[in-house]
C-alpha cells in the first residue's frame, strides 16, 4: 500500500502473518529443535490435584473423576460471583489448581495458592456435594494453551467421566467485543448472553448470543470440547464496560440463578454474601490520593 | 481429528472436498460460507484439533429462530451425499507453532477418506503482484499432477491462468524459479505436500488486499461454480445465485452513533 506521501507500507493481514516461519524449519539444527522443545515444555498446562483428591483417580476403574456438575468461572467478576454466592456457604475446600506459564501469566504452582488475589486457576469441592466441582480462573491462558487447558488428558475435561456430566460456564467479556446494529453505548450494560451445546436441553436464563458475535478463550475451548463430545454445557457471558471487579457486573450474574446447576449451589442475598461482595469490590478500588 | 455429529461417520469416498485456506482478506472462508449457505448443507462433523485457536458462536447459516441457537465451532465439515460434495469450513487461524501439524492433519484426513478431488480456495496479497499479474483476471490456479490427470485442461479452457513462478532472487537473471504465495497462509506448503503425497488437489486463488473482500469472495465462488456447476445459475447477475449468511452482518463494526450526524 502506498501512503499519501508515496512511501510503500507493508500492511499486516488480519488473517495471516507476513513472515513465513516455516522457512526456518528447514534450517533448524538439533540445538534449535531442543530450544523449541524446552519452550513447548515451559508452556505446558498442568493440573495438580491435592493428595486426597488424587486418590480418587487411583480407586476409579478408568482413572476419571465422577463429577456430575462442573461450574467454571472465567474472569474476576464471574469468580467474584461464585465467591460471594456459592463458596461463601458450606464447607468448600481447595482440591486442585492449574499451573501454567506464558508472557502474561508468569505464575507457578507454588505462587498461585500462596498469593490470593493474584491471577490463578483453582478448583473447589465440598464434602456434602462431592459430585459438584467449581473452578475459578482469573489467569490469562494463551491461545496455544487453551486446548490443553480444556481437553488434554489429565486436564480439566480430560479427567472427568463424561457420561453424566453437565458444564456451566460464567465468563466476563468487554462490551467493546459485542457487535450490535445499535450503537454500543446506547445499550444498557452489563448484560448476559448465552450459548449452549446441542445436548443441553434446559431453558436459558437470558437471550442467546446473536450472530455475528463469537466467543473465544477458555469458554470457547470448553464449549467446543463439550459440543464435540455431546456433553450438555451452557455459557453465560456477561458483557461489561468495567475492566475490574464491579458489584453491578457481579450482580448481573444473579439472572443465572434459574439455571438448575446454579440454583442448587447459590444462596441468594445472605448477609455473608453481601459482606463478601463488598469486601471483594473494596479491595480492588484504586485509592485516589491526588485530589482527595 | 474428525468427530462425526451423529455416531456413525459419513462416507466421503469419491466425493469432492472444498476447503479454504485462512489467507489475506479471508476470501476462501467467505467463498465457502456462500457455498454452505446457498446449498443449505448440513454439518456432519467437527475437526477437533489443538492446531486451531478455539472459537464458538451460534449457527452462522441460521434460517429461522428455531435453528439460530445451534452451536458452531471453529472447524466443521458439511456434506451433501446426493451431490457427493463435502465442504470443510475453518473459522479461526492456526496456532502459530502448529501450522505444519495442521497441514499434516488435513492431508491425512483427505487421504484416509479417499476424496476424489480436493479444492483449496485461497488468496494472495495484491500488492506483491508482478507486472504480468497486474492486468487481466486476478484469479489463478495450481494443480497437482494427479489432479491434472483427472481434469486435464478444464481450468485452462475456462480462461484461467496458472500461477506464475517468481525468481528466487529478484533482479538476478538465471536464478531458480519458485512458487510464492504471500498472504496465502498454508496454501503453498499444503500444495507442495499434496504434490509429494500424490493427492489430486487444485488451488484456486485470487489476488486481493485487505478490506471489504466480499466482491473477491463472489469472484472466486462464481469461478468455482462455472467449473463445477454446484449451484444453478439464473439471471445475468451471478451474485444473485448466492445466499448471504446471517454471520456476514456487521462485518465492519456495530451501529453508528447518531451523535456524529
Amino acid at each position: 500500500m502506498a501512503t499519501f506521501f508515496g512511501e510503500t507500507v507493508i500492511l499486516s493481514s488480519r488473517a495471516v502473518d507476513e513472515e513465513d516461519e516455516e522457512e526456518e524449519v528447514e534450517d533448524e539444527n538439533e540445538e534449535d529443535r531442543e530450544i523449541k522443545r524446552e519452550l513447548e515444555k515451559k508452556r505446558e498446562v498442568h493440573l495438580h490435584w491435592n493428595a486426597d483428591f488424587s486418590r480418587q483417580f487411583e480407586t476409579s476403574s478408568d482413572k476419571t473423576l465422577q463429577i456430575s456438575e462442573l461450574i467454571i468461572a472465567v474472569g474476576y467478576n464471574a469468580s467474584g460471583f461464585l465467591s460471594a454466592f456459592a463458596l461463601s456457604s458450606g464447607k468448600w475446600e481447595t482440591v486442585g489448581n492449574i499451573s501454567l506459564w506464558n508472557e502474561k501469566s508468569r505464575f507457578t504452582r507454588e505462587t498461585s495458592l500462596e498469593h490470593p488475589g493474584e491471577p490463578s486457576c483453582i478448583f473447589y469441592r465440598k464434602d456434602e456435594n462431592p459430585e459438584v466441582l467449581i473452578c475459578q480462573c482469573t489467569c490469562y491462558v494463551a491461545e496455544d494453551q487453551l486446548f490443553q487447558w480444556a481437553a488434554k488428558e489429565r486436564n480439566v475435561l480430560g479427567c472427568i467421566e463424561k457420561r453424566s456430566l453437565k458444564v456451566t460456564i460464567l465468563s466476563d467479556c468487554p462490551v467493546a467485543n459485542y457487535r450490535s446494529p445499535e450503537y454500543i453505548s446506547a445499550i444498557p450494560v452489563p448484560f448476559l448472553k448465552a450459548l449452549k451445546t446441542r445436548t443441553y436441553n434446559e431453558n436459558l436464563c437470558c437471550s442467546p448470543l446473536e450472530q455475528p458475535n463469537v466467543v473465544s478463550g477458555i469458554p470457547a475451548a470448553v464449549l467446543s470440547y463439550c459440543q464435540v463430545h455431546q456433553i450438555p454445557a451452557v455459557l453465560y457471558q456477561c458483557y461489561t464496560d468495567v475492566v475490574k471487579l464491579d458489584s453491578v457486573t457481579i450482580e448481573t450474574y444473579k439472572s443465572t440463578l434459574s439455571c438448575s446447576s446454579l440454583r442448587k449451589l447459590i444462596k441468594p442475598c445472605t448477609a455473608l454474601s453481601t459482606e463478601i461482595l463488598k469486601k471483594l469490590t473494596e479491595d480492588n478500588e484504586t485509592q485516589s490520593n491526588l485530589y482527595t | 481429528m474428525f468427530v462425526p455429529v451423529e455416531n456413525a461417520s459419513p462416507t466421503f469416498k469419491d466425493s469432492i472436498l472444498i476447503m479454504p485456506a485462512v489467507s489475506v482478506g479471508n476470501v476462501g472462508q467467505l467463498a465457502v460460507d456462500l457455498l454452505i449457505s446457498t446449498l443449505n448443507m448440513p454439518c456432519v462433523g467437527y475437526i477437533h484439533t489443538d492446531c486451531l485457536i478455539p472459537m464458538v458462536g451460534n449457527h452462522p447459516y441460521a434460517t429461522s429462530e428455531e435453528n439460530s441457537s445451534e452451536l458452531s465451532t471453529n472447524a466443521e465439515v458439511y456434506f451433501l451425499p446426493e451431490k457427493k460434495l463435502a465442504v470443510l469450513q475453518i473459522r479461526s487461524p492456526t496456532v502459530k507453532s502448529k501450522t505444519r501439524q495442521f497441514r499434516h492433519l488435513i492431508l491425512s484426513w483427505i487421504k484416509s477418506n479417499q476424496f476424489s478431488r480436493s479444492i483449496l480456495l485461497s488468496s494472495s496479497h495484491a500488492y506483491q503482484c508482478d507486472d504480468r499479474q497486474l492486468s487481466g483476471s486476478p484469479l489463478r490456479y495450481l494443480q497437482t499432477l494427479e489432479m491434472k490427470n483427472i481434469i486435464g485442461d478444464e481450468l485452462q479452457k475456462l480462461d484461467l491462468k496458472e500461477l506464475e513462478t517468481t525468481p528466487a532472487f529478484p533482479g538476478i537473471s538465471e536464478t531458480e524459479q519458485r512458487l510464492w504465495i504471500p498472504g496465502g497462509g498454508i496454501t503453498k506448503r499444503f500444495f507442495t505436500e499434496c504434490s509429494s503425497e500424490h493427492i489430486p488437489l487444485a488451488v484456486l486463488l485470487i489476488f486481493c488486499s485487505e478490506g471489504d473482500n466480499i466482491p473477491e469472495a463472489f469472484t472466486l465462488i462464481n469461478f468455482l461454480n462455472r467449473w463445477l456447476h454446484l449451484v444453478e445459475t439464473t439471471g445475468a447477475v451471478e451474485s444473485h445465485n448466492w445466499k448471504i449468511p446471517c454471520s456476514w452482518k456487521l462485518l465492519f463494526g456495530s451501529g453508528i452513533p447518531p451523535a456524529i450526524f
